[in-house]
């Protein structure tokens, strides 16, 4: 196997990332609206190769606040997924899951446990369509949440892309239900797994 | 006019008083602040890792506290600042998520302060002050003019190293 970067991959393998974005994203969104017991709808999936600068503007600046939902993944693939979205954009999740509008600025403990929950999902859905796409066990951890700003959300996938490379690969997503939520993956395998899940899916590198 | 310099992630920048430096939403990376308190010429680095020589995609050298450090305490001399009277300031360094332990990448904002600590005495920098570890997200800006270290953190009160 040879050396892996990110700059390098092919246009072919953008697509397919692209793809399992589309049908994880899907699957995602069908998972939101039961959960949520409305209409969800989604655009197609962008993405996206950006340098660790761009990625905090294109959320809005480094000092957005945003929901990152982070969890490690072991089994034949080993790595980390995260998933952000707006602050804003969290606590309405929230309150249409709780039924009831949320006083105050901050999510209580249910609140976080809820969006937990959602992210949990979210996620959840988007490894099962990479595992059942690629053949491959994936089994994830347990979520953890941090409200912060962009940029130190960011520092967790930048670190371990950092080792990699200076870029970070996005799949960005737009819900909609009665209003329009960007929603962020961030998949981050380590350099084995990169192999694997194309090998698996039958990509020459 | 004072101009305020935008620091990126893997990223320096030297200035001058009045002029400071800034970088937002640090997470488990480190800024370290250096300062010439005579000649008032600051600087600023935002680094991401702590050890180029445990990458072997190395290229970046502001990426890593080694490297990172030492190429900003080079551009601040090229600037007209004195090494034996830097004196530095540190923040950032937390970690982000509670379970962050699992990988290899263990405790990575911890390991990022300590190599940037590491560095500073290597070169005989004394470090002044610190706002590091837990587990926020913090945006700084540092005044070369008197060495302030201004700590902005979510829901929390502005502080001053």
């Amino acid at each position: 196997m040879g050396e892996i970067s990110l700059e390098s991959m092919s246009e072919q393998y953008y697509d397919v990332l692209k793809e399992i974005g589309n049908i994880g994203a899907g699957n995602a969104t069908t998972a939101l609206a039961q959960m949520l017991q409305c209409k969800v709808d989604m655009k197609v999936p962008q993405v996206k190769l950006l340098d660790f600068n761009e990625v905090g503007a294109m959320m809005g600046g480094e000092e957005q606040i945003m929901a990152g939902i982070y969890l490690c993944v072991e089994g034949d693939i080993t790595g980390s997924i995260m998933f952000l979205l707006k602050k804003d954009a969290a606590k309405h999740l929230v309150s249409k899951l709780m039924g009831m509008e949320l006083p105050g600025e901050d999510l209580d403990e249910i609140g976080t446990s809820a969006l937990k929950e959602i992210g949990n999902i979210i996620t959840g859905a988007y490894l099962n369509s990479l595992s059942s796409l690629t053949n491959l066990k994936i089994f994830p951890s347990v979520p953890d949440l941090t409200i912060d700003m962009a940029g130190a959300i960011l520092s967790v996938p930048a670190i371990e892309f950092g080792t990699l490379g200076d870029k970070i690969l996005l799949i960005q997503t737009q819900f909609t239900d009665d209003c329009e939520l960007d929603g962020y993956f961030i998949l981050v395998p380590d350099l084995e797994s990169y192999g694997k899940i194309l090998g698996a899916l039958g990509i020459s590198f | 006019m004072s101009e305020c310099i935008k620091v990126g992630m893997a990223d320096l920048k030297v200035c001058i008083s009045p002029d400071s430096v800034t970088t937002l939403g640090l997470g488990s990376c480190v800024g370290i602040a250096i300062r010439d308190p005579i000649t008032k010429i600051g600087g600023l680095a935002h680094v991401m890792l702590p050890d180029s020589g445990a990458i072997r995609n190395n290229t970046n050298v502001y990426k890593f506290a080694d490297t990172g450090i030492e190429e900003l305490v080079v551009q601040m001399e090229k600037a007209g600042a004195k090494r034996n009277r830097m004196v530095a300031k540190i923040a950032g360094g937390a970690q982000m998520f509670s379970f962050q332990n699992k990988t290899d990448l263990v405790r990575v904002g911890d390991r990022n302060v300590e190599a940037s600590k590491k560095k500073l005495k290597e070169l005989g920098i004394p470090i002044l002050a610190e706002d590091t570890g837990l587990n926020f997200g913090r945006t700084v800006i540092f005044y070369p003019e008197s060495g302030d270290y201004v700590i902005r953190a979510v829901g929390k009160e502005e502080r001053v190293i």
